[in-house]
């Protein structure tokens, strides 16, 4: 499955029903076995045939940051909230989908606007999103109370770069289904999870259910590399390669497999780099404290703008992650290393 | 000897994510004298001395290897390293001490002048007496860590400062009670835990795959015994505290009750400990699975996370007369 595909269908946390569907489908003829777990988890087997092979899981989230709404106006707007963490300074004036409606997010026009207002940001309280509805009785027959609104962007090349929404943590999703297609020496779980953005949720029960030895997170995290920001402020910078985490606010990579990944890189000629930044978390940090633990390490795609509609991320970082994690998995041996 | 133990256990370098040096010490004063001795998936170093009991409990006793420190993010054109915080850092207690990394790199932490506001951890630096960029990675990478050097000092004559001591001293106990106890009722299950600074990490994993019937952590408190701080009521010297309860955790009755009943025994005085802050292995042992009983066992400790934290050896031995008898209860 394209990576434009991937992009363009909507699961934020908790609604992750289209993009579960279509990796579903995806996956099934990959592996031996695949299926949907209580908490909306997709989980793939994939064994090696050996016995004693080691079992490795790999995990991408579906979900995306995104909307829901909240309330509805006498006169027809919906008031909403974020699902995950979106600065509202990023979604004024942007096209949404709440559910199939068409929508945007809209704000007191500047004419209207105090001095004093132009100089607050507005928080959620001052947004609403119009669909066009003439009233409150359209308006929550169009899209009733808890219905979830995605940022509606289109996917496109941007020079040797790509934008769409979502990319945090298509990407990963679309590595994992390329992943799945080729043969291993050790065993492979591939989980594709739910509500990452909202706190690591659906990897809790996936972690709890899948009895692994290691684990290697595919995601896609913040960049922050634009030229007014002071470099040793970068976390990562698009173009040089997958970034390879030492620690984030959920978990400290495991030693081993953080060196051994820099060293995979190094000898396969991979671009790769080290993620400079701490802050944030993935599901590393629910994978690697899942019942009596397992060793873990997070391999990120850059991405600009993270968590707005317009992620900016490079395919060929893109490509990287996809080519670190096959090479980490192809010298996977029972007893020659830690996974 | 306690003491010695002690001073042994102050020495490796171990941050948290890192703690394989201690493991190794406690391997090494270990072996030959429990019955098992294994590594988990997070590094935690468990060890079994068996129960004589019929109906032994297994009791999970936990202390931390790791300590606080900081990670580089960045390494300069000028040969400075940028760092931020592993676990929990006071910039009040960091500007200009000498801090080393694992391959024995020194290098002096200090904070750029700061124009207005507090400085934040945004502002430090580690000088290692690099000229460049590609002088300091020849020294140090992205990713490595480093500690307040280990300057250990006995002050008076029953106390010790140190920059590990929390919890390298609840390790030496629980290494001193492995060593002697013999044909205890229960069965000891000694956790040597890492990533306790980061999130009580080691010790969730470690409580979920032991399972045991009774947790109990092992910890330094704060002291409220130093000029205008008067809380928590620990007063060092006082012997060890027993925790009531702090931020992740009530301590269940049923261990804090055996607490007190093995210090009565053991003739030991014992201080009251209810901490306003703060949490320890306890809470994850607590709730792990269906749920553990656990209490917390602490040693009175002041200047917690700073490069001089001081215990009184009186407490330790105190501490570990309540525990050899705990274990038999």
């Amino acid at each position: 499955m394209d990576l434009k595909t991937l992009c363009e269908l909507n699961g934020v946390s908790g609604s992750e029903g289209p993009v579960r569907r279509a990796i579903l489908e995806a996956a099934r003829p990959l592996c031996d076995s695949a299926y949907i777990d209580k908490m909306g988890n997709v989980i793939c087997h994939k064994k090696s045939g050996a016995d004693d092979a080691p079992h490795i899981l790999l995990a991408a989230h579906m979900d995306e940051v995104g909307f829901i709404i909240v309330g509805h106006t006498e006169d027809g707007m919906l008031r909403f909230r974020s699902v995950g963490g979106i600065d509202p300074r990023v979604i004024i004036s942007k096209w949404v989908k709440v559910g199939d409606v068409p929508g945007v997010i809209g704000a007191k026009a500047i004419h209207l606007q105090s001095p004093a207002d132009r100089q607050k940001v507005l928080s959620y309280d001052g947004l609403y999103i119009d669909i066009g509805a003439k009233d409150k009785a359209e308006a929550e027959g169009l899209c009733p109370l808890g219905a979830y609104a995605s940022f509606d962007t289109s996917y496109q090349p941007l020079g040797d770069l790509i934008v769409s929404k979502a990319l945090d943590d298509r990407v990963g999703c679309y590595n994992l289904l390329r992943l799945l297609k080729n043969e291993y020496p050790c065993d492979i779980t591939a989980a594709f999870v739910s509500q990452e953005e909202v706190g690591l949720r659906g990897s809790q029960g996936a972690g709890h259910t899948v009895d692994s030895d290691a684990a290697i997170i595919l995601e896609g995290t913040a960049a922050n590399d634009l030229g007014d920001v002071p470099e040793r402020f970068h976390v990562a910078s698009v173009g040089k390669g997958v970034a390879v985490s030492f620690m984030d606010g959920a978990s400290i990579a495991d030693r081993d497999m953080f060196r051994q990944m820099m060293e995979v890189a190094q000898a396969g000629g991979i671009p790769a780099q080290v993620k400079r930044g701490v802050t944030g978390g993935n599901d590393a940090g629910s994978f690697q404290r899942a019942r009596a633990g397992q060793r873990t390490v997070v391999l990120s795609v850059p991405c600009r703008y993270i968590h707005s509609g317009s992620n900016v991320a490079s395919e060929k970082d893109i490509d990287a992650q996809y080519q670190l994690a096959d090479a980490f998995l192809q010298q996977v041996e029972g007893g020659t290393n830690h996974a | 000897m306690l003491k010695n133990t002690l001073k042994t256990l102050l020495e490796p370098w171990g941050p948290s994510g890192n703690e394989h040096n201690v493991a190794d010490v406690i391997k090494t004063l270990l072996t030959g004298h429990v019955d098992s001795l294994r590594t988990d998936a997070l590094g935690n170093l468990i060890v079994e001395k068996y129960g004589t009991d019929d109906n032994a409990k297994r009791i999970m006793l936990s202390a931390h290897m790791d300590h606080i420190g900081f990670v580089v993010t960045a390494i300069e054109k000028e040969g400075f390293l940028r760092v931020t915080n592993v676990g929990g850092i006071s910039m009040d207690y960091s500007r200009g001490r000498h801090v080393v990394f694992e391959n024995s790199v020194d290098g002096v932490l200090f904070c750029q002048p700061v124009k207005e506001g507090k400085p934040t951890l945004a502002d430090f630096y580690v000088d290692i007496g690099a000229k460049d960029k590609e002088e300091a990675e020849s020294m140090v990478q992205l990713g490595d860590m480093c500690v307040y050097a280990p300057d250990v000092f006995s002050i008076g004559k029953h106390r010790i400062s140190g920059p590990a001591m929390d919890d390298r001293c609840a390790c030496a106990l629980l290494v001193e009670l492995l060593l002697y106890t013999e044909n205890q009722k229960n069965t000891i299950v000694g956790v040597f835990s890492t990533q306790e600074e980061v999130g009580l990490r080691g010790a969730t994993v470690a409580a979920y795959g032991i399972a045991p019937d009774i947790g109990l952590a092992l910890d330094v408190t704060g002291a409220g015994d130093i000029p205008e701080e008067k809380y928590p009521a620990v007063i060092l010297g006082e012997g060890p505290a027993v925790k009531i309860m702090d931020r992740s955790m009530i301590a269940s009755p049923l261990v804090r009750d055996m607490l007190f009943e093995a210090a009565e025994q053991a003739e030991v005085k014992v201080q009251r400990e209810v901490l306003p802050y703060g949490g320890t292995d306890g809470a994850a042992i607590q709730h792990s699975r269906a749920g553990v009983p656990t209490g917390t066992l602490s040693i009175p400790c002041r200047y917690v996370h700073s490069s001089c934290e001081t215990i009184d050896m009186r407490d330790m031995e105190d501490a570990l007369k309540v525990l050899l008898t705990f274990v038999d209860l």
